[in-house]
C-alpha cells in the first residue's frame, strides 16, 4: 500500500511539477473553456432574453456551468494526452518498470489531472467573478457544483486513460476527445432543456451529462436541486469508466508498455 | 537461494509471436552469471529488444520462462522488477522536467524512503557527472548527458541485475567510452550482473564478458569474444601496394598464404593457412620486388563469428560512423 | 503560360492527392463544422425568438458557419502542409527543379479552393435537405459560391504564409486557437445588432470575419444587398491579397535563402 501512494504521488508530482514550471502546458485546457465563455456568455446573452427562458441568475452563470464541467471534462482528457505521449515516447516504461502495482500509475496520473482541474476551476471562477457573475446558492450548493465538476473530471480521465493504455499513440487524440466533445454539446448548452427543439430535444433527454449541466445550473442559481439524481449519474459514470481504465491497463501491461 | 540464483538470468525457451507476424523470439536458452556482463549482439530487428521486454516483466512471453534474479518473470513481476534497473532504447525522459525532478520521480517510484532520496539522487548524479547539469531541463540535454541520467535512473534501487538496450546506439565514440567505463565499474565494483543488447561489436568485444550473437530470433552462437574469435581461427593480412598497379601482383603474392578475403580498393587480403606468419609473407612480397605501403596483420573480429556463423555481414547502422574516405 | 498552367496542374493535383490519402486530414474539416452546425441549429434554435431576429429559420442563419469555418481549418492544413514541405526538404527539391516559383503557392491555393468549393458544395447539400430557403435563388448560390472561393483563397494565403514564413508545422497548428478568436469573436452566431454586451458587439464590428458571415448570409436570408456583398467580397479579396503577397514574399525570402 505504502509502494502505490509512492507511485501516486510520485506521478502526480510529476505532472504538477511540469505544469508548475511550464505554465504555457496548462494554456489548451485553459483557453478553450476561458473562450468559450467569452463566445457564449458575451456574445450570445439575447439569448437569455428568449420568452420562455427564465434562468433567475442571469445567462453568464447559466453558461459558467457548462463552461466549468466542459473544462473540467476537457482537463481529463488532456491527461489522456499525456499518458498517450508517455506511451509513445517510452516513459511509462519506466513507470511500469518501478511500480509494483500498475495501478499506482492510474490513481497518480488521476490526481495529477484533478490538481490541474482545480487549478483551471479556480482560475474560471475568478473570470467569471470578475466579469460580474450573478451567483444565488450558497456555500453548500457552490461545494456541490465543485464536486460535481471534479467527478466530470475524473470521469473524463478515466475514459481518455483507457483509450490512451489500449492505443498507446498520440494518434487516440481524436478518439479521446471527440466523443467528449459530442457528449458535452448534445445537452442543453445554451438553453435549458425545455426550450430545445428538434432532434436535439430527444438525443439531450437520454444524454447522462444532461442532469449534470442541469443540476450544476441549479446548485448556482439556488434552484431545486435533485442530489441524488445528480451524483447518482455522476458517481455511475465515474464508477463505470474508472472499470474501463482499469481494464485498459491490463491492457497495456499485455501488450508491453 | 544460492547468490547464482540471487543476481543471474537463466532463460528456457523463451518466446515471443506478434499478431500476424514472424517469431520476434524463437525459443533462446541462455544463462547469465551474477555479477557478468553479457553482450547480446545483433542486428537491427534480431529480436534483442523483444527479449529484454519480456525479461523485464515489461512484454508477457508467448512461451517458455526466464528466471531474473531468483524470480519467475512471468508469475514474480513485481519481485523481478524490484530486483533489476533497465535502461531501454530511446532514453525515455520527459524533456520538460530537469534531472533533479526524474530522479526525484524515479526514487519515489522505487520506494526509497523520504528522508534518503535526495541523498541517493544527488549521489548518482554526482556519479554520472551530472550534478552541474542537474537543475536544468532534460531537453537541453546532449545524447550522452541523456544515456547517463537514464543509466543513473536506473540505480536508484541498486538493482542486482541491470538491462541496458542499446545503451551507446547514436553516441559520439568519446561519449560511448565514458559509458563503457560506468558500466564496467558497475560490474566491478559492485557485483552487479548486465545484460546488455548492442548492434556495435567493438561494445561487445570491449565490454562483455561473454557475448550471444542473435539473429531472426534464436542464439546462433555463444562464449567468451576470445572464444568465438578463436573458433573462426586465423588471422588475416592485408597489403595495400605503394604502386596502385600493382594491386593484382599484390594479390597473386598473397594467394600463396591462403584464400583471399574482401579487401577495401587498391588493396588485397587473404586468410592466412595455418601456421603461416607475417614475415614470411613480407619476405614473399620483397623477393616479388613489390614495394608495399601498408601491411596489416587482422586478428578475427566478432563480425568475422557472425559472418561465419550467419553467412551476412552485421552492417553497422547507417547513422553510426561516416564511411571512411 | 502553358508550362506554368502543367506546373501548377502538377502541384494542384498533388496537393488533393494528398488530402485524399489522409482521410483524417479531410473528413474532420468538412465533418465537424457540419455536426457543430447541427448542433447549434436544434440547440439555439430558441435565438430565433429573440425579437429582431432576422429570420425564423437558424438554419438559415448558420448555414454560413461552416462555410467560414471549413475554410478556416482547410487554412491550417495548408499551411502545415506547406511547412512539413519546408522542414522536409521537398521545397528545396521543388526549389531546385525548373518549376516556376508561381505554380508552387498556384497550385496550393488551386487545390484548397478546389477542395473548399466541394465541401461549400456538401454544406449547401445538407442544407438544401434540411430545408433551407435561399433568398436570391439560383444566381445567388452561383455568387455565394464564388465569395466562399475567394474567402478560402483568403485562408490558404494566410495558412501559407505563416507555414512558409516559420517552417514548422507545430507553429501553424500554434495558430490554431487564435482562429477560433476570429471565428467566434464576430456575428458568427448572431446578428451584430442582438448582441447585448457592447464590447462584444465592438470587437465584432472591427474584426473582418463578421463581414465574411454577413455577406454570405445576405444572399440566404435577405436576397441582394450591395452592401453586404460588397464588404464581404472586399474583406475576403483584402486578406486573399494580404496573404498571397505574403506567401510570395515568403516563399521567395525562404528559396533564395538555402
Amino acid at each position: 500500500m505504502r509502494r502505490f501512494l509512492d507511485v501516486a504521488y510520485g506521478i502526480a508530482y510529476r505532472s504538477t511539477k511540469k505544469v508548475a514550471t511550464n505554465p504555457q502546458l496548462l494554456l489548451p485546457s485553459l483557453i478553450f473553456p476561458l473562450f468559450f465563455f467569452v463566445a457564449f456568455a458575451g456574445g450570445l446573452s439575447s439569448v437569455g432574453d428568449v420568452p420562455g427562458f427564465d434562468f433567475p441568475s442571469g445567462y453568464t452563470a447559466f453558461q459558467f456551468v457548462f463552461v466549468l464541467l466542459q473544462a473540467s471534462a476537457f482537463g481529463g482528457v488532456f491527461t489522456g494526452f499525456g499518458i498517450a505521449s508517455d506511451f509513445e515516447n517510452g516513459f511509462s516504461r519506466r513507470l511500469m518498470l518501478a511500480a509494483p502495482n500498475r495501478l499506482g500509475i492510474l490513481a497518480g496520473y488521476t490526481l495529477g489531472a484533478t490538481i490541474r482541474a482545480a487549478v483551471v476551476g479556480v482560475l474560471l471562477f475568478v473570470v467569471a467573478l470578475a466579469s460580474g457573475m450573478q451567483i444565488d446558492g450558497n456555500g453548500v450548493d457552490l461545494f456541490g457544483l465543485v464536486v460535481l465538476a471534479l467527478l466530470v473530471n475524473f470521469t473524463a480521465a478515466m475514459w481518455s486513460a483507457g483509450v490512451a493504455m489500449r492505443i498507446r499513440s498520440i494518434q487516440a487524440g481524436p478518439a479521446m476527445q471527440l466523443p467528449v466533445f459530442l457528449i458535452l454539446f448534445l445537452a442543453p448548452v445554451y438553453v435549458p432543456l425545455d426550450l430545445l427543439a428538434g432532434w436535439i430535444e430527444a438525443v439531450a433527454h437520454l444524454n447522462p451529462i444532461t442532469p449534470l449541466i442541469e443540476g450544476g445550473r441549479d446548485l448556482i442559481s439556488g434552484g431545486d436541486f435533485q442530489p441524488l439524481l445528480v451524483f447518482g449519474v455522476a458517481i455511475g459514470l465515474g464508477a463505470l469508466f474508472l472499470a474501463w481504465a482499469v481494464r485498459g491497463v491490463a491492457s497495456a501491461e499485455r501488450a508491453g508498455g | 537461494m544460492s547468490l547464482a540464483a540471487s543476481a543471474g538470468i537463466e532463460v528456457e525457451g523463451l518466446v515471443r509471436e506478434f499478431k500476424n507476424g514472424p517469431r520476434a523470439v524463437d525459443g533462446i536458452h541462455l544463462r547469465v552469471a551474477p555479477g557478468e556482463i553479457y553482450g547480446f549482439l545483433g542486428p537491427n530487428g534480431a529480436g534483442k529488444s523483444t527479449t529484454v521486454l519480456m525479461l523485464t516483466t515489461l512484454l508477457p512471453p508467448t512461451d517458455g520462462t526466464a528466471r531474473v534474479a531468483g524470480h519467475d518473470i512471468r508469475r514474480e513481476g513485481a519481485a523481478v522488477r524490484a530486483a533489476i534497473g533497465a535502461a531501454l532504447q530511446e532514453a525515455a525522459l520527459d524533456p520538460l522536467l530537469t534531472g533533479q525532478d526524474h530522479m526525484r520521480l524515479q526514487t519515489t517510484l522505487q520506494g526509497i524512503p523520504k528522508g534518503e532520496r535526495r541523498a541517493r539522487g544527488d549521489e548518482l548524479l554526482e556519479r554520472v557527472g551530472l550534478m552541474d547539469a542537474a537543475d536544468r531541463k532534460v531537453g537541453g540535454y546532449s545524447g550522452g548527458m541523456k544515456r547517463r541520467l537514464d543509466l543513473a535512473l536506473a540505480l536508484v534501487h541498486r538493482p542486482r541485475v541491470l538491462f541496458l538496450d542499446e545503451p551507446t546506439t547514436g553516441l559520439d565514440p568519446s561519449s560511448r567510452a565514458d559509458l563503457w567505463d560506468e558500466v564496467a565499474r558497475l560490474a566491478r565494483e559492485d557485483g552487479t550482473t548486465v545484460f546488455l543488447t548492442t548492434q556495435y561489436l567493438e561494445e561487445a568485444d570491449v565490454l562483455a564478458d561473454r557475448v550471444g550473437i542473435i539473429d531472426k530470433g534464436g542464439i546462433v552462437a555463444e562464449g567468451t569474444p576470445e572464444a568465438l574469435k578463436a573458433e573462426i581461427g586465423r588471422p588475416s593480412v592485408e597489403a595495400t601496394p605503394a604502386d596502385r598497379a600493382d594491386r593484382d601482383a599484390v594479390a597473386g603474392v598473397l594467394s600463396r598464404f591462403g584464400s583471399a578475403v574482401p579487401a577495401p580498393p587498391g588493396a588485397a587480403a587473404v586468410r592466412l593457412e595455418s601456421g603461416e606468419n607475417l614475415a614470411e609473407v613480407v619476405r614473399a612480397l620483397d623477393a616479388a620486388d613489390l614495394a608495399v605501403a601498408d601491411l596489416q596483420l587482422h586478428q578475427p573480429s566478432l563480425d568475422d563469428v557472425f559472418l561465419a556463423k550467419t553467412g551476412r555481414k552485421l552492417d553497422p547502422p547507417a547513422s553510426e560512423e561516416p564511411a571512411a574516405v | 503560360m502553358n508550362e506554368l498552367a502543367l506546373q501548377t496542374y502538377e502541384m494542384a493535383r498533388r496537393s488533393v492527392v494528398k488530402v485524399l490519402r489522409q482521410p483524417a486530414l479531410v473528413i474532420p474539416p468538412i465533418l465537424f463544422p457540419l455536426i457543430m452546425m447541427g448542433i447549434n441549429v436544434s440547440g439555439l434554435d430558441a435565438a430565433t425568438e429573440i425579437p429582431g431576429f432576422p429570420t425564423d429559420s437558424y438554419l438559415d442563419f448558420a448555414i454560413a458557419f461552416p462555410m467560414i469555418q471549413g475554410a478556416l481549418f482547410a487554412s491550417i492544413n495548408a499551411g502545415s502542409s506547406v511547412a512539413r514541405d519546408v522542414e522536409t526538404g521537398f521545397l528545396n527539391r521543388l526549389a531546385l527543379t525548373p518549376m516556376q516559383r508561381a505554380a508552387m503557392l498556384l497550385g496550393l491555393f488551386t487545390g484548397e479552393m478546389l477542395i473548399a468549393f466541394v465541401s461549400t458544395l456538401i454544406y449547401l447539400a445538407v442544407g438544401f435537405a434540411a430545408g433551407l430557403h435561399f433568398a436570391s435563388g439560383f444566381a445567388g448560390v452561383l455568387v455565394l459560391l464564388a465569395l466562399s472561393l475567394l474567402i478560402a483563397l483568403a485562408f490558404a494565403g494566410l495558412g501559407a504564409f505563416i507555414g512558409l514564413r516559420t517552417g514548422s508545422p507545430e507553429a501553424v497548428q500554434g495558430v490554431f486557437p487564435l482562429l477560433f478568436v476570429f471565428l467566434f469573436l464576430s456575428s458568427g452566431s448572431l446578428p451584430r445588432d442582438l448582441i447585448e454586451h457592447d464590447w462584444f458587439r465592438i470587437v465584432a464590428t472591427w474584426n473582418p470575419v463578421s463581414y465574411l458571415f454577413e455577406g454570405l448570409r445576405s444572399l440566404i436570408i435577405f436576397g441582394w444587398q450591395a452592401r453586404e456583398l460588397a464588404l464581404g467580397f472586399g474583406f475576403a479579396a483584402a486578406i486573399a491579397v494580404l496573404g498571397v503577397f505574403g506567401a510570395t514574399t515568403a516563399l521567395r525570402t525562404r528559396v533564395a535563402v538555402r
